[in-house]
Protein backbone atom coordinates (compact mmCIF):
# COMPACT_ATOMS: atom_id res chain seq x y z
CA UNK A 1 0.00 0.00 0.00
CA UNK A 2 1.41 3.30 -0.86
CA UNK A 3 2.34 5.20 2.84
CA UNK A 4 0.29 8.11 2.43
CA UNK A 5 2.35 11.08 4.67
CA UNK A 6 -1.29 12.70 5.38
CA UNK A 7 -2.34 8.99 7.01
CA UNK A 8 0.29 8.15 8.92
CA UNK A 9 0.78 11.82 10.46
CA UNK A 10 -3.05 11.55 11.42
CA UNK A 11 -2.87 8.66 12.77
CA UNK A 12 0.42 9.06 14.76
CA UNK A 13 -0.33 12.31 15.85
CA UNK A 14 -4.00 11.83 16.61
CA UNK A 15 -3.12 8.35 18.64
CA UNK A 16 -0.88 10.35 20.98
CA UNK A 17 -3.36 13.08 21.70
CA UNK A 18 -5.92 10.65 22.33
CA UNK A 19 -3.85 8.64 24.17
CA UNK A 20 -2.39 11.56 26.50
CA UNK A 21 -6.47 12.44 27.00
CA UNK A 22 -7.26 8.84 28.16
CA UNK A 23 -4.68 8.54 30.27
CA UNK A 24 -4.54 11.82 31.89
CA UNK A 25 -8.00 11.44 32.28
CA UNK A 26 -7.81 7.81 33.57
CA UNK A 27 -5.53 9.12 36.43
CA UNK A 28 -7.22 12.33 37.55
CA UNK A 29 -10.74 10.11 38.16
CA UNK A 30 -8.31 7.80 39.97
CA UNK A 31 -6.80 10.55 42.40
CA UNK A 32 -5.44 12.98 40.15
CA UNK A 33 -2.14 12.95 38.27
CA UNK A 34 0.69 13.18 40.72
CA UNK A 35 1.58 16.30 41.76
CA UNK A 36 -0.21 17.77 38.41
CA UNK A 37 -3.08 19.57 40.24
CA UNK A 38 -6.56 20.39 38.29
CA UNK A 39 -4.20 23.58 35.91
CA UNK A 40 -1.22 21.06 34.82
CA UNK A 41 -3.75 18.55 34.30
CA UNK A 42 -6.36 20.93 31.93
CA UNK A 43 -3.18 21.84 29.89
CA UNK A 44 -2.46 18.25 29.34
CA UNK A 45 -6.51 17.65 28.46
CA UNK A 46 -5.89 20.80 26.26
CA UNK A 47 -2.27 19.17 24.48
CA UNK A 48 -4.30 16.49 24.09
CA UNK A 49 -6.74 17.50 22.42
CA UNK A 50 -5.02 19.88 20.50
CA UNK A 51 -2.97 17.32 18.50
CA UNK A 52 -5.94 14.87 18.44
CA UNK A 53 -7.23 17.88 16.12
CA UNK A 54 -4.21 18.65 14.10
CA UNK A 55 -4.63 14.61 13.52
CA UNK A 56 -7.85 14.86 12.08
CA UNK A 57 -7.25 17.78 10.00
CA UNK A 58 -4.34 16.48 8.37
CA UNK A 59 -6.61 13.21 7.83
CA UNK A 60 -8.81 15.41 5.59
CA UNK A 61 -5.82 16.43 3.59
CA UNK A 62 -5.96 12.79 1.65
CA UNK A 63 -9.47 13.01 0.62
CA UNK A 64 -9.63 14.22 -3.15
CA UNK A 65 -13.19 15.77 -2.96
CA UNK A 66 -13.32 17.28 0.58
CA UNK A 67 -16.14 19.13 -0.21
CA UNK A 68 -18.19 16.26 0.44
CA UNK A 69 -16.31 15.03 3.77
CA UNK A 70 -19.65 16.34 5.65
CA UNK A 71 -21.49 13.29 4.24
CA UNK A 72 -19.13 11.10 6.24
CA UNK A 73 -21.40 11.04 9.27
CA UNK A 74 -24.40 9.06 7.40
CA UNK A 75 -23.40 5.61 7.34
CA UNK A 76 -22.58 4.89 10.92
CA UNK A 77 -24.69 1.21 10.80
CA UNK A 78 -22.05 -0.16 8.45
CA UNK A 79 -18.70 1.89 7.70
CA UNK A 80 -15.92 2.29 10.26
CA UNK A 81 -14.55 5.59 9.15
CA UNK A 82 -18.07 6.84 9.32
CA UNK A 83 -18.18 5.56 12.63
CA UNK A 84 -14.64 7.51 13.41
CA UNK A 85 -16.37 10.88 12.13
CA UNK A 86 -18.96 10.69 14.44
CA UNK A 87 -17.31 9.65 17.55
CA UNK A 88 -14.47 12.42 16.91
CA UNK A 89 -16.81 14.79 16.58
CA UNK A 90 -18.91 13.67 19.73
CA UNK A 91 -14.95 14.06 21.37
CA UNK A 92 -15.13 17.74 21.33
CA UNK A 93 -18.21 18.85 23.24
CA UNK A 94 -16.97 16.41 25.51
CA UNK A 95 -13.36 17.40 26.36
CA UNK A 96 -14.47 20.74 25.98
CA UNK A 97 -17.03 19.77 29.23
CA UNK A 98 -14.04 18.40 30.81
CA UNK A 99 -11.20 21.22 29.91
CA UNK A 100 -14.55 23.54 31.67
CA UNK A 101 -14.79 21.49 34.43
CA UNK A 102 -11.60 21.69 35.00
CA UNK A 103 -11.08 25.31 34.85
CA UNK A 104 -14.34 25.91 36.70
CA UNK A 105 -14.98 23.19 39.22
CA UNK A 106 -11.56 20.96 39.55
CA UNK A 107 -10.03 17.83 39.08
CA UNK A 108 -12.06 15.12 39.39
CA UNK A 109 -11.81 14.37 42.45
CA UNK A 110 -12.93 17.99 43.53
CA UNK A 111 -16.08 17.72 41.14
CA UNK A 112 -18.41 15.11 40.38
CA UNK A 113 -19.35 17.04 36.76
CA UNK A 114 -15.47 16.46 35.87
CA UNK A 115 -15.42 13.20 36.80
CA UNK A 116 -18.31 12.56 34.24
CA UNK A 117 -16.89 14.36 31.76
CA UNK A 118 -13.50 13.14 32.84
CA UNK A 119 -14.89 9.58 32.29
CA UNK A 120 -16.58 10.10 28.76
CA UNK A 121 -13.31 11.87 27.12
CA UNK A 122 -11.71 8.77 28.25
CA UNK A 123 -13.96 6.60 26.67
CA UNK A 124 -14.46 8.50 24.07
CA UNK A 125 -10.59 9.14 23.41
CA UNK A 126 -10.42 4.97 23.31
CA UNK A 127 -13.34 4.05 20.88
CA UNK A 128 -11.97 6.75 18.50
CA UNK A 129 -8.45 5.20 18.23
CA UNK A 130 -10.07 1.51 17.96
CA UNK A 131 -12.59 2.83 15.52
CA UNK A 132 -9.15 4.11 13.53
CA UNK A 133 -7.92 0.82 13.43
CA UNK A 134 -10.87 -0.92 12.94
CA UNK A 135 -11.00 1.00 9.26
CA UNK A 136 -7.60 -1.03 8.83
CA UNK A 137 -8.31 -3.99 10.44
CA UNK A 138 -11.65 -4.62 8.73
CA UNK A 139 -10.49 -4.81 5.46
CA UNK A 140 -10.37 -8.89 3.77
CA UNK A 141 -8.07 -7.19 1.19
CA UNK A 142 -5.45 -6.81 2.42
CA UNK A 143 -4.07 -9.77 5.02
CA UNK A 144 -1.74 -7.92 6.90
CA UNK A 145 -4.09 -5.60 8.36
CA UNK A 146 -7.52 -8.09 9.00
CA UNK A 147 -6.21 -9.02 12.01
CA UNK A 148 -7.07 -8.54 16.05
CA UNK A 149 -3.61 -7.38 16.19
CA UNK A 150 -4.04 -4.00 14.38
CA UNK A 151 -6.47 -2.99 17.26
CA UNK A 152 -4.59 -3.80 19.75
CA UNK A 153 -1.28 -2.03 18.48
CA UNK A 154 -2.63 1.28 17.73
CA UNK A 155 -4.57 1.52 21.52
CA UNK A 156 -1.04 0.41 23.12
CA UNK A 157 0.80 2.68 20.78
CA UNK A 158 -1.57 5.37 21.70
CA UNK A 159 -1.56 4.49 25.19
CA UNK A 160 2.06 4.54 24.88
CA UNK A 161 2.57 7.66 23.51
CA UNK A 162 0.33 9.17 25.49
CA UNK A 163 2.13 8.01 28.82
CA UNK A 164 5.56 9.38 27.27
CA UNK A 165 3.99 12.96 26.52
CA UNK A 166 2.43 12.85 30.61
CA UNK A 167 5.62 12.13 31.60
CA UNK A 168 6.73 14.72 29.35
CA UNK A 169 4.56 17.54 30.79
CA UNK A 170 4.42 15.85 34.74
CA UNK A 171 8.68 16.63 34.43
CA UNK A 172 8.86 19.79 33.07
CA UNK A 173 5.71 21.07 35.38
CA UNK A 174 8.21 19.82 38.25
CA UNK A 175 5.70 17.12 39.53
CA UNK A 176 7.09 13.63 40.44
CA UNK A 177 7.21 11.24 37.70
CA UNK A 178 7.22 8.03 39.81
CA UNK A 179 3.70 6.78 38.51
CA UNK A 180 3.26 8.04 35.57
CA UNK A 181 6.70 7.39 34.55
CA UNK A 182 6.41 3.83 35.82
CA UNK A 183 3.45 3.71 33.73
CA UNK A 184 4.80 4.59 30.54
CA UNK A 185 7.82 2.00 31.14
CA UNK A 186 5.02 -0.41 31.28
CA UNK A 187 3.12 0.97 28.19
CA UNK A 188 6.43 0.95 26.20
CA UNK A 189 7.26 -2.68 26.75
CA UNK A 190 3.55 -4.07 26.47
CA UNK A 191 3.32 -1.63 22.89
CA UNK A 192 6.94 -3.15 21.90
CA UNK A 193 5.47 -6.79 22.47
CA UNK A 194 2.48 -6.71 20.61
CA UNK A 195 4.22 -5.21 17.78
CA UNK A 196 6.51 -7.70 17.91
CA UNK A 197 3.90 -10.15 18.25
CA UNK A 198 2.67 -8.72 14.79
CA UNK A 199 6.10 -8.45 12.70
CA UNK A 200 6.53 -12.08 13.33
CA UNK A 201 2.92 -12.79 12.57
CA UNK A 202 3.13 -10.71 8.95
CA UNK A 203 6.26 -12.27 8.08
CA UNK A 204 4.84 -15.51 6.33
CA UNK A 205 2.58 -14.95 3.48
CA UNK A 206 -0.77 -16.59 4.61
CA UNK A 207 -3.65 -14.80 2.34
CA UNK A 208 -4.81 -15.61 -1.06
CA UNK A 209 -2.65 -16.74 -4.12
CA UNK A 210 -2.65 -15.90 -7.62
CA UNK A 211 -4.03 -19.22 -8.70
CA UNK A 212 -7.09 -18.60 -6.80
CA UNK A 213 -7.31 -14.71 -8.23
CA UNK A 214 -6.77 -15.89 -11.96
CA UNK A 215 -9.03 -19.62 -11.20
CA UNK A 216 -6.08 -21.16 -12.32
CA UNK A 217 -5.52 -23.78 -9.28
CA UNK A 218 -3.73 -27.07 -10.89
CA UNK A 219 -0.69 -25.11 -12.47
CA UNK A 220 1.74 -22.45 -11.89
CA UNK A 221 0.65 -18.77 -12.68
CA UNK A 222 2.80 -16.05 -13.74
CA UNK A 223 1.76 -13.11 -15.36
CA UNK A 224 2.42 -12.34 -19.02
CA UNK A 225 1.30 -9.00 -19.51
CA UNK A 226 -0.32 -6.17 -17.47
CA UNK A 227 -1.75 -5.11 -20.57
CA UNK A 228 -0.78 -1.43 -20.08
CA UNK A 229 2.26 0.76 -21.11
CA UNK A 230 2.33 2.99 -17.55
CA UNK A 231 1.81 3.09 -14.27
CA UNK A 232 -2.38 3.49 -13.56
CA UNK A 233 -4.18 4.41 -10.33
CA UNK A 234 -4.12 0.59 -9.15
CA UNK A 235 -0.19 0.73 -9.53
CA UNK A 236 0.18 3.67 -7.66
CA UNK A 237 -2.16 3.00 -4.93
CA UNK A 238 -1.71 -0.80 -4.17
CA UNK A 239 1.60 -1.61 -6.20
CA UNK A 240 3.91 0.09 -3.56
CA UNK A 241 6.53 -2.46 -2.57
CA UNK A 242 10.28 -1.43 -0.74
CA UNK A 243 12.78 -3.79 -0.81
CA UNK A 244 13.59 -6.26 1.92
CA UNK A 245 16.93 -4.54 3.69
CA UNK A 246 15.12 -1.41 3.71
CA UNK A 247 12.07 -2.62 5.99
CA UNK A 248 14.49 -4.85 7.62
CA UNK A 249 16.39 -1.85 9.08
CA UNK A 250 12.96 0.36 9.19
CA UNK A 251 12.16 -1.87 11.69
CA UNK A 252 14.86 -1.98 13.66
CA UNK A 253 14.93 1.84 13.96
CA UNK A 254 11.08 0.76 15.10
CA UNK A 255 12.25 -0.66 18.20
CA UNK A 256 15.40 1.93 18.43
CA UNK A 257 13.49 4.88 18.58
CA UNK A 258 9.79 4.08 19.30
CA UNK A 259 10.65 1.45 22.15
CA UNK A 260 13.69 0.92 23.55
CA UNK A 261 15.09 4.69 23.35
CA UNK A 262 12.17 6.22 25.23
CA UNK A 263 12.42 3.03 27.66
CA UNK A 264 15.89 3.91 28.27
CA UNK A 265 15.26 7.65 28.73
CA UNK A 266 12.71 7.55 30.78
CA UNK A 267 14.40 4.88 33.09
CA UNK A 268 17.14 7.77 33.55
CA UNK A 269 14.24 10.41 34.10
CA UNK A 270 13.01 8.27 37.45
CA UNK A 271 16.66 7.66 38.33
CA UNK A 272 17.90 10.90 37.67
CA UNK A 273 15.60 13.54 38.22
CA UNK A 274 16.62 15.38 34.93
CA UNK A 275 14.20 16.70 32.73
CA UNK A 276 15.80 17.40 29.74
CA UNK A 277 15.51 13.28 29.32
CA UNK A 278 11.81 13.55 29.01
CA UNK A 279 11.17 15.74 25.72
CA UNK A 280 13.73 13.66 24.12
CA UNK A 281 12.07 10.62 25.06
CA UNK A 282 8.68 12.50 23.44
CA UNK A 283 10.75 13.37 20.53
CA UNK A 284 12.78 9.87 19.62
CA UNK A 285 8.78 7.91 20.31
CA UNK A 286 7.12 9.97 17.63
CA UNK A 287 10.04 9.86 14.98
CA UNK A 288 9.87 5.91 16.23
CA UNK A 289 6.53 6.33 15.55
CA UNK A 290 6.52 7.33 12.11
CA UNK A 291 8.65 4.95 11.06
CA UNK A 292 5.98 2.57 12.41
CA UNK A 293 2.86 3.54 11.00
CA UNK A 294 5.29 3.95 7.26
CA UNK A 295 6.26 -0.06 7.64
CA UNK A 296 2.37 -0.52 8.81
CA UNK A 297 1.26 0.72 5.19
CA UNK A 298 4.41 -0.44 3.04
CA UNK A 299 4.16 -3.70 4.04
CA UNK A 300 0.76 -4.40 3.59
CA UNK A 301 -0.16 -6.17 0.37
CA UNK A 302 -3.40 -5.63 -1.44
CA UNK A 303 -4.78 -8.52 -3.38
CA UNK A 304 -4.49 -6.37 -6.35
CA UNK A 305 -0.87 -6.81 -6.32
CA UNK A 306 -2.15 -10.85 -7.47
CA UNK A 307 -3.73 -9.68 -10.78
CA UNK A 308 -0.17 -7.80 -11.36
CA UNK A 309 1.58 -10.84 -10.87
CA UNK A 310 2.31 -11.53 -6.92
CA UNK A 311 2.14 -15.01 -5.97
CA UNK A 312 0.75 -14.68 -2.43
CA UNK A 313 -0.49 -11.90 -0.29
CA UNK B 1 -32.18 -10.01 -10.51
CA UNK B 2 -28.46 -9.94 -10.30
CA UNK B 3 -27.13 -9.07 -13.56
CA UNK B 4 -23.36 -9.76 -14.57
CA UNK B 5 -21.04 -10.70 -16.69
CA UNK B 6 -20.09 -14.27 -18.05
CA UNK B 7 -16.09 -14.31 -19.57
CA UNK B 8 -15.20 -17.33 -21.92
CA UNK B 9 -11.18 -17.84 -20.66
CA UNK B 10 -11.23 -20.39 -23.87
CA UNK B 11 -12.01 -17.88 -26.68
CA UNK B 12 -10.99 -14.58 -25.25
CA UNK B 13 -7.54 -14.10 -27.34
CA UNK B 14 -6.82 -11.00 -25.41
CA UNK B 15 -7.46 -8.12 -27.75
CA UNK B 16 -7.95 -5.10 -26.16
CA UNK B 17 -11.72 -4.64 -27.59
CA UNK B 18 -13.84 -5.00 -24.79
CA UNK B 19 -11.65 -1.86 -22.76
CA UNK B 20 -11.52 0.45 -25.75
CA UNK B 21 -15.36 0.27 -26.35
CA UNK B 22 -16.19 0.74 -22.79
CA UNK B 23 -13.51 3.44 -22.84
CA UNK B 24 -15.28 5.01 -25.62
CA UNK B 25 -18.99 4.86 -24.41
CA UNK B 26 -18.38 5.40 -20.63
CA UNK B 27 -16.39 8.20 -21.08
CA UNK B 28 -19.64 9.71 -21.58
CA UNK B 29 -22.03 7.97 -19.89
CA UNK B 30 -23.21 7.91 -16.02
CA UNK B 31 -19.68 8.35 -14.59
CA UNK B 32 -17.79 9.89 -17.07
CA UNK B 33 -15.72 11.06 -18.00
CA UNK B 34 -13.14 8.65 -17.63
CA UNK B 35 -9.90 11.24 -17.39
CA UNK B 36 -7.21 10.41 -19.17
CA UNK B 37 -3.48 11.36 -17.77
CA UNK B 38 -1.33 13.33 -20.10
CA UNK B 39 -2.56 11.25 -23.08
CA UNK B 40 -0.13 12.43 -25.39
CA UNK B 41 2.77 12.26 -23.00
CA UNK B 42 5.26 10.10 -22.21
CA UNK B 43 3.02 8.05 -20.06
CA UNK B 44 -0.23 8.29 -20.77
CA UNK B 45 -2.57 6.93 -18.20
CA UNK B 46 -6.15 7.07 -16.98
CA UNK B 47 -9.46 5.80 -15.54
CA UNK B 48 -10.67 2.49 -17.09
CA UNK B 49 -13.12 -0.11 -15.85
CA UNK B 50 -12.21 -2.80 -17.69
CA UNK B 51 -8.47 -3.64 -17.61
CA UNK B 52 -7.02 -6.76 -19.44
CA UNK B 53 -4.38 -8.80 -18.35
CA UNK B 54 -2.36 -11.66 -19.71
CA UNK B 55 -1.51 -14.54 -18.16
CA UNK B 56 0.93 -18.08 -18.64
CA UNK B 57 -0.78 -20.90 -16.97
CA UNK B 58 1.60 -24.08 -16.20
CA UNK B 59 5.07 -25.06 -17.45
CA UNK B 60 5.90 -25.79 -21.04
CA UNK B 61 4.91 -28.09 -22.95
CA UNK B 62 1.69 -27.66 -20.85
CA UNK B 63 1.43 -24.10 -20.78
CA UNK B 64 -1.68 -22.19 -21.89
CA UNK B 65 -2.00 -18.46 -22.44
CA UNK B 66 -5.11 -16.71 -20.60
CA UNK B 67 -6.49 -13.69 -20.91
CA UNK B 68 -8.69 -11.94 -17.82
CA UNK B 69 -10.77 -9.10 -18.79
CA UNK B 70 -11.37 -7.30 -15.47
CA UNK B 71 -14.26 -4.91 -14.64
CA UNK B 72 -17.01 -4.94 -11.27
CA UNK B 73 -17.86 -7.85 -10.15
CA UNK B 74 -20.69 -6.47 -8.61
CA UNK B 75 -20.59 -8.50 -5.56
CA UNK B 76 -23.78 -9.89 -3.98
CA UNK B 77 -21.68 -9.06 -0.35
CA UNK B 78 -20.25 -5.95 -1.96
CA UNK B 79 -17.53 -4.79 0.95
CA UNK B 80 -17.32 -1.68 -1.68
CA UNK B 81 -20.38 -0.62 -0.44
CA UNK B 82 -20.74 -1.02 3.58
CA UNK B 83 -17.28 0.31 3.47
CA UNK B 84 -18.36 3.45 2.01
CA UNK B 85 -18.92 6.61 4.84
CA UNK B 86 -21.05 8.95 2.77
CA UNK B 87 -23.30 6.47 1.04
CA UNK B 88 -21.84 7.48 -2.38
CA UNK B 89 -21.31 3.76 -3.38
CA UNK B 90 -24.71 1.48 -3.75
CA UNK B 91 -26.22 -1.82 -4.35
CA UNK B 92 -29.17 -1.46 -6.78
CA UNK B 93 -31.68 -3.93 -5.18
CA UNK B 94 -33.46 -4.30 -8.18
CA UNK B 95 -30.71 -5.73 -10.40
CA UNK B 96 -27.58 -6.08 -8.11
CA UNK B 97 -25.30 -3.52 -10.01
CA UNK B 98 -22.68 -1.41 -7.51
CA UNK B 99 -22.72 2.81 -8.16
CA UNK B 100 -20.99 5.53 -7.17
CA UNK B 101 -23.01 8.55 -6.69
CA UNK B 102 -20.54 11.49 -8.15
CA UNK B 103 -22.19 13.82 -6.04
CA UNK B 104 -21.54 12.65 -2.82
CA UNK B 105 -18.15 10.65 -3.28
CA UNK B 106 -15.40 12.36 -0.64
CA UNK B 107 -12.17 10.38 -2.38
CA UNK B 108 -11.36 8.86 0.32
CA UNK B 109 -10.09 5.64 -1.18
CA UNK B 110 -11.51 3.55 0.89
CA UNK B 111 -14.07 1.72 -1.39
CA UNK B 112 -10.62 0.85 -3.45
CA UNK B 113 -9.03 -0.46 -0.91
CA UNK B 114 -12.00 -2.98 0.47
CA UNK B 115 -12.30 -4.27 -3.17
CA UNK B 116 -10.25 -7.08 -4.18
CA UNK B 117 -10.40 -6.80 -7.62
CA UNK B 118 -9.22 -3.32 -8.33
CA UNK B 119 -12.36 -2.57 -9.80
CA UNK B 120 -12.61 0.94 -8.56
CA UNK B 121 -10.39 3.95 -10.12
CA UNK B 122 -10.00 7.22 -7.99
CA UNK B 123 -10.17 10.16 -11.26
CA UNK B 124 -7.95 12.35 -9.85
CA UNK B 125 -9.27 14.98 -11.69
CA UNK B 126 -13.07 14.98 -10.37
CA UNK B 127 -11.49 13.70 -6.82
CA UNK B 128 -14.30 11.13 -6.96
CA UNK B 129 -14.18 6.79 -7.47
CA UNK B 130 -15.43 5.72 -10.75
CA UNK B 131 -16.13 1.58 -11.99
CA UNK B 132 -17.88 -0.37 -14.27
CA UNK B 133 -21.91 0.53 -14.57
CA UNK B 134 -22.49 -2.86 -16.23
CA UNK B 135 -23.65 0.02 -19.10
CA UNK B 136 -26.82 0.54 -17.09
CA UNK B 137 -27.49 3.69 -19.15
CA UNK B 138 -27.13 1.07 -22.17
CA UNK B 139 -29.23 -2.09 -21.06
CA UNK B 140 -32.37 -0.60 -19.55
CA UNK B 141 -32.36 2.20 -23.02
CA UNK B 142 -35.51 1.75 -24.70
CA UNK B 143 -34.33 4.13 -27.96
CA UNK B 144 -31.67 1.19 -28.54
CA UNK B 145 -33.26 -2.15 -30.42
CA UNK B 146 -32.93 -4.71 -27.97
CA UNK B 147 -30.34 -6.52 -29.12
CA UNK B 148 -28.47 -3.78 -28.39
CA UNK B 149 -29.71 -3.23 -24.83
CA UNK B 150 -26.35 -5.20 -23.88
CA UNK B 151 -22.95 -3.93 -22.10
CA UNK B 152 -20.34 -2.12 -24.43
CA UNK B 153 -17.84 -4.38 -24.00
CA UNK B 154 -19.98 -7.89 -24.84
CA UNK B 155 -21.27 -5.95 -27.90
CA UNK B 156 -18.14 -5.43 -29.53
CA UNK B 157 -15.88 -8.38 -27.98
CA UNK B 158 -14.93 -10.04 -31.36
CA UNK B 159 -15.16 -13.80 -30.20
CA UNK B 160 -18.08 -13.85 -28.74
CA UNK B 161 -16.43 -14.25 -25.18
CA UNK B 162 -18.40 -12.08 -23.03
CA UNK B 163 -21.77 -12.69 -21.90
CA UNK B 164 -24.35 -10.69 -20.04
CA UNK B 165 -27.51 -11.87 -18.22
CA UNK B 166 -29.09 -12.55 -15.29
CA UNK B 167 -26.65 -14.67 -12.71
CA UNK B 168 -29.91 -15.36 -10.40
CA UNK B 169 -32.07 -17.43 -12.86
CA UNK B 170 -30.74 -20.61 -13.66
CA UNK B 171 -32.27 -20.53 -16.82
CA UNK B 172 -30.93 -17.70 -18.31
CA UNK B 173 -27.67 -18.31 -20.81
CA UNK B 174 -25.01 -17.37 -18.48
CA UNK B 175 -26.74 -19.86 -15.71
CA UNK B 176 -26.90 -22.10 -18.22
CA UNK B 177 -23.13 -21.51 -19.14
CA UNK B 178 -21.62 -21.12 -15.70
CA UNK B 179 -23.37 -25.30 -15.16
CA UNK B 180 -22.42 -26.35 -18.70
CA UNK B 181 -18.35 -24.82 -18.54
CA UNK B 182 -17.73 -25.62 -14.92
CA UNK B 183 -17.97 -21.43 -14.55
CA UNK B 184 -15.81 -20.23 -11.77
CA UNK B 185 -15.56 -17.08 -9.16
CA UNK B 186 -11.74 -15.08 -8.81
CA UNK B 187 -10.96 -15.33 -5.48
CA UNK B 188 -13.83 -16.74 -4.04
CA UNK B 189 -11.95 -17.54 -0.32
CA UNK B 190 -12.72 -13.94 0.19
CA UNK B 191 -16.16 -14.48 0.67
CA UNK B 192 -16.81 -11.46 -1.39
CA UNK B 193 -19.74 -13.35 -3.81
CA UNK B 194 -18.57 -12.34 -6.96
CA UNK B 195 -21.38 -11.83 -9.80
CA UNK B 196 -19.06 -11.85 -12.46
CA UNK B 197 -18.15 -15.35 -13.58
CA UNK B 198 -15.19 -16.74 -15.35
CA UNK B 199 -15.21 -20.29 -17.80
CA UNK B 200 -11.89 -21.92 -17.80
CA UNK B 201 -10.15 -23.35 -20.35
CA UNK B 202 -11.36 -26.16 -22.08
CA UNK B 203 -9.32 -29.48 -22.05
CA UNK B 204 -7.26 -29.10 -24.85
CA UNK B 205 -4.60 -31.54 -26.12
CA UNK B 206 -1.05 -29.71 -26.57
CA UNK B 207 1.79 -30.48 -28.25
CA UNK B 208 1.92 -34.32 -29.00
CA UNK B 209 3.88 -36.36 -26.46
CA UNK B 210 4.62 -39.96 -27.56
CA UNK B 211 2.87 -41.93 -24.65
CA UNK B 212 1.90 -45.42 -25.32
CA UNK B 213 1.87 -48.58 -23.44
CA UNK B 214 5.61 -48.89 -20.74
CA UNK B 215 7.74 -51.38 -22.56
CA UNK B 216 7.62 -54.78 -21.21
CA UNK B 217 9.83 -56.33 -18.27
CA UNK B 218 12.85 -58.14 -19.92
CA UNK B 219 11.81 -61.28 -18.91
CA UNK B 220 8.76 -61.11 -21.39
CA UNK B 221 10.86 -59.17 -23.77
CA UNK B 222 13.24 -62.36 -23.63
CA UNK B 223 10.40 -64.72 -24.30
CA UNK B 224 9.29 -62.89 -27.45
CA UNK B 225 12.77 -63.11 -28.70
CA UNK B 226 12.67 -66.81 -28.31
CA UNK B 227 9.16 -66.94 -29.79
CA UNK B 228 10.17 -65.15 -32.96
CA UNK B 229 14.04 -66.83 -33.02
CA UNK B 230 13.26 -70.37 -32.97
CA UNK B 231 11.21 -71.77 -35.64
CA UNK B 232 8.71 -74.25 -34.81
Amino acid sequence: MHPALSVIFFTVVSGAGFGLVALTAALDVLGGVPGLGAQGTLVAVFIGASLAALGLMASTLHLANPKNAWRAFFRFRTSWLSREAVFAVLFYPTVLGYLLGLWFAGSAAQSPWTAVFAVLSMLLALIIVFVTSMIYASLRTIPQWNSPLVPANYLLLSLASGAVLLSCISALAGAPVQTVGTLALLLIFLAGVSKAVYFFWIGKPQGPTINTAVGMTRGQVRLLEAGQSSDSFLDREFGYQAPASKLRRRRLAVYVLAFIMPFVLIVGLLRTDSVVLAPFAVALLLAGLFIERWLFFAEARHTVNLFYGRQQC
Amino acid sequence: MKLGLVIDMDTCVGCHACGVACKQWNTSGTLGPLTDYQPYGAEPNGVAFNRIRSYEVGVYPNSKTVNMPMSCMHCDTAECVTVCPTGASYKREEDGIVLVDQDKCMGCNLCAWACPYGARELDEDSGTMKKCTLCVDRIYDENLPPEERQPACVLTCPTGARHFGDLEDPDSNVSRLVRDRNGQQSLPELGYNPVNHYLPPRPKPHAEVESGARSAALAERMKGWFGKAVGR
